[in-house]
């Protein structure tokens, strides 16, 4: 079992060195030239030249790369072209309220989606089951803002609680006022890895509900909270953690519309403005920081995922 | 037994049973019509009939359970005098497991891949109150011994993908009796084994029966099997009873024609034949001095090495049998003749020249002269195409047939496997699985091959329907002049019609040669254990085979891949310690081709 799990994660870590190069070539490839933008339109040829070489720009694209990911590897991710300060600065404050959102959002949204897909799983047909397989479509379908909106009116404007948009800093609050503090972010977020997870879960452990195994459970007498429970679940979880870990990786790297709407600075609209503002330097660190949140959270479904499989855990 | 005081003398009743499937348009369709047979205290009755039967429903009926889209329609099945027809599974939850247990055909489906076994044999009386976890370890643990499993103690803190498939099969039984059933039902359960596991596995379950005093019935296509272990027999047709009576009298006085055909489909082994044949058939296939395994190479060899030092000639216009037990390396020899699997040394000839050994630098024509049919027909055919098509494809590529020609040379071979033309326009799923093996065979006829590989090709079929199928082979054997490799695990089919046979054990040739060589002595050891593994439908054959040496030593151990030295010595009675572990065997000459591979001289193997 060990070897396997070295093996996910020498794959993960060939992964990032793979996307390192498309990130890193991919922004070379863009229009412009980093001492260009960083001095203005006025600077002069002579001290463009001064700057390039200041960067490390006049050396070979290779050399170049080796620098950047050394660099990359001693947590030193260089220095934004648009602000002119260290790019871990930039993304310190940012990270942490995504983190906060993220992590408040899974512990929360999580065990509640997953509770309602297992239990569609176990009355499949009933009222219940088809009231949420309806309401789980209909969010798949309704996009961020429409489901942020909604929320905001109902809570702010109808019930009058919290506020439509994140106020203040997150700094020095415990975990009950930071879940005040990101209450309608996280429910929003929560309505929207929900539909996904629900359906997931729902799917997975009715399929293995229909295996031979399942069946004989049932002539054994085996009451049917215990077949779930013990039987059942047992054999669904390498699916169920794929889609938990995809969508965990989307509240750190794509909720940009969330974060925009509910206007708190968060890693996802800070590459918005890096594109924005031909910031290279600040898109290589955040690709290479997303890509990394990726494949760690990839890297820990897959080992859920091994240990939870017999057959992998004691081989013959 | 404890629960033998109370117990009525009869254990289950279906009367007048009906069960219906229902369609989408909510009419039913009757599966199991007017069914009514008796099963009584400490008696084995078992079920026979082909797949279609109704025989599973009936049996899962004792359960009170019908199969999803099914339903009890009329008539009543009385467990212990309580008719639980139609009750929900509310209230047959405290009966089964207690009262009436079940064993499904595979037991590799039925364990719940992610719990240790002891847990899943101890779960039904321990959830049911029945007994405490320590009484019904204790229990299982009398189980395993009873069953002759290997470490009895600790096997149970296994998971079951860590048991053979035979030991799993047992441990089924375990799980089904560790209640303490009134009642067992048993469907299928040594039909997908091999042929020597399947006679340790009717032991086990026979001595279980008998030592615990239940009840069950047992559910079959084989009438040799049912012979074994059942008291009292119901035949079943279309959901009907057709027959019903003592063991002894169906088996040697049937009276409806559907018993007589099902007997007559048994293949006994035919009787020594003096036929003397014209030697000196031309080779279609040649395979020299051949080595073939998977896996990457380490020190020159592939990680998984499974076929040595093979040498086998296919003649032309004759049928060759390749018999062992799975793991054998059957399929690997048929995967390296076509191609799918290129060998690692040592060559393979078609009409006197070697093959390359992989597909993609073989020639067409080499291709079209060389075809495989697979044993399941169901993934063979694509189920998206009509069966003209999937017999129009190797027309139109190995002979360039469009059009008109095309569709005339489809409804030739249909002709030839004997289905009527309307079929060209039908999907797969529409035709029943002998037909589906019509239609496997015809699309590699229409290669118009020298050599077909026939791998398993029968043996999901039922006993009728597969003595059809062998029937037509011959046949197409004779109209087209086509060479058969016949790969099977079933000696007995094999031996009704092949012209030689090659008996495989872990790899190696044990031993080849003609059909009447090999059913006479000498004999390897292997292959007098296989022949006195086929069972035959009398009654009191199982108790007289595994009294036999070569049963005992049969069921020592399974199958072992070895590097040198005979593989079979870790089960042969006759093996030489330190000459048979440690020297390859070397290859004795009989008469006719008849060549056996065994350090002991031939006239102590007679």
């Amino acid at each position: 079992m060990l070897s396997l799990i070295l093996k996910r994660l020498g794959i993960g870590v060939i992964t990032v060195l793979a996307v390192s190069v498309i990130i890193f070539f991919g922004t070379k490839i863009l229009p412009g030239d980093a001492a260009q933008i960083r001095l203005g339109q006025e600077a002069t040829e002579a001290n463009v030249a001064a700057m390039r070489e200041r960067l490390g720009l006049d050396k070979s694209y290779l050399q170049q790369y080796l620098t950047w990911l050394g660099n990359f590897v001693r947590g030193d991710l260089g220095v934004s072209l648009a602000s002119d300060t260290p790019i871990m600065n930039l993304i310190s404050d940012r990270y942490q309220n995504t983190l906060y959102v993220a992590v408040l959002t899974a512990a929360i949204g999580v065990p509640i989606s997953l509770t309602l897909g297992i239990l569609a799983a176990m009355f499949p047909g009933t009222l219940y089951d088809r009231i949420l397989t309806f309401v789980s479509v209909s969010l798949v379908a309704a996009p961020e803002f429409f489901t942020a909106t909604i929320l905001v009116l109902l809570m702010v404007f109808v019930l009058g609680i919290g506020n439509a948009v994140v106020v203040g800093s997150a700094d020095g609050k415990n975990i009950f006022q930071l879940i005040a503090h990101f209450a309608l972010p996280i429910t929003t977020l929560s309505f929207v890895i929900a539909s996904q997870l629900i359906r997931m879960s729902r799917a997975a452990v009715l399929n293995v509900m229909s295996s031979p195994y399942i069946e004989m459970a049932i002539l054994k007498g085996v009451p049917r909270r215990r077949i779930i429970l013990r039987h059942a679940l047992l054999n669904a979880i390498g699916p169920i953690v794929n889609v938990v870990a995809l969508n965990l990786a989307y509240l750190v790297t794509g909720v940009v519309v969330v974060e925009v709407y509910f206007g708190y600075p968060g890693l996802a609209t800070l590459i918005v403005q890096a594109v924005q503002t031909r910031d290279f330097v600040l898109i290589q660190g955040l690709g290479m920081i997303f890509c990394m949140t990726y494949v760690l959270l990839m890297l820990i479904a897959d080992i859920a995922a091994i240990t939870s499989n017999p057959r992998l855990r004691h081989p013959k | 037994m404890a629960k033998d005081t109370q117990t009525p003398e009869v254990i289950f009743e279906a009367e007048d049973l009906c069960i219906s499937a229902v369609r989408e348009d909510s009419t039913d369709l009757p599966i199991v019509k007017d069914v009514s047979f008796q099963v009584h205290k400490g008696e084995v009755v078992a079920l026979i009939g082909e797949s279609g039967s109704g025989k599973t429903t009936i049996s899962l009926s004792a359960l009170g359970y019908c199969k999803p889209g099914l339903t009890f329609a009329s008539g009543e099945a009385r467990l212990l005098g309580r008719n639980i027809a139609g009750l929900s599974t509310d209230e047959l939850r405290p009966s089964r497991g207690i009262n009436v247990a079940y064993l499904a055909q595979s037991a590799a489906a039925t364990f719940n891949p992610s719990i240790r076994i002891n847990e899943q044999v101890t779960e039904a009386p321990v959830l049911h109150g029945t007994k405490t976890q320590e009484e019904a370890n204790k229990k299982a643990l009398d189980l395993y011994r009873a069953l002759d499993l290997p470490d009895p103690e600790t096997i149970g803190a296994r998971y079951p993908h860590q048991v053979s498939g035979g030991q799993l099969q047992r441990l089924m039984a375990a799980m089904a009796l560790c209640g303490d059933p009134d009642l067992l039902v048993l469907d299928e359960p040594t039909t997908a084994l091999d042929v020597t596991t399947q006679i340790e596995v009717l032991k086990a379950f026979k001595k279980v029966i008998k030592d615990e005093g239940a009840a069950a019935i047992y559910v079959t296509h084989d009438l040799a099997v049912v012979a074994q272990i059942a008291d009292y027999i119901v035949v079943l047709y279309n959901g009907e009873v057709k027959e019903a009576g003592p063991t002894d009298v169906i088996i040697n006085a049937p009276q409806h024609p559907y018993t007589k055909r099902l007997m007559a489909a048994i293949n006994p082994l035919p009787e020594e034949s003096d036929a003397v044949e014209p030697h000196g058939h031309a080779a279609a296939i040649e395979v020299r001095n051949m080595d073939a395994g998977y896996g990457r190479l380490s020190n020159g060899e592939p990680a998984a090495m499974i076929l040595r030092d093979i040498n086998v000639t296919i003649p032309k216009r004759k049928t060759i049998g390749v018999i062992g037990e799975s793991g054998c390396g059957k399929s690997t020899l048929a995967r390296v003749m076509a191609g799918l699997l290129p060998q690692h040394s040592g060559e393979v000839l078609l009409d006197g020249v070697a093959l390359s050994p992989r597909l993609e630098d073989r020639r067409k024509e080499e291709l079209r002269k060389v075809q495989f049919v697979y044993q399941m027909a169901d993934t063979a055919l694509n189920p998206r195409q009509r069966i003209k098509d999937i017999l129009g494809r190797p027309l139109t590529f190995y002979h360039s047939l469009r059009g008109k020609a095309r569709t005339k040379r489809v409804l030739e071979l249909l002709e030839m496997v004997e289905l009527p033309p309307p079929f060209a326009d039908r999907y797969p799923h529409e035709l029943s699985g002998g037909q589906k093996q019509r239609v496997n065979l015809a699309r590699a006829l229409a290669a118009e091959p020298e050599v077909v590989l026939c791998d398993e090709v029968t043996s999901a079929l039922d006993t009728i329907v597969a003595a059809n199928v062998i029937d037509l082979l011959t046949r197409l054997q004779d109209e087209t002049g086509v060479s058969f490799v016949f790969i099977s695990h079933d000696l007995s089919t094999v031996a009704s019609f092949s012209d030689e046979v090659v008996v495989l054990y872990a790899g190696r040739v044990a031993e080849i040669g003609k059909v009447s060589e090999i059913l006479s002595p000498p004999f390897h050891p292997y292959t007098r254990l296989l022949i006195s593994s086929v069972p035959e439908p009398r009654i009191g054959w199982l108790e007289e085979t595994t009294e036999s040496q070569a049963q005992k030593a049969g069921l020592a151990s399974g199958v072992e891949l070895r590097k040198t030295g005979c593989p079979f010595v870790s089960r042969c009675p006759v093996a030489i310690q330190g000459t048979c572990d440690t020297i390859d065997p070397p290859k004795q000459h009989g008469t006719d081709g008849h060549r056996i591979e065994c350090h002991r001289p031939l006239d102590e193997l007679m």
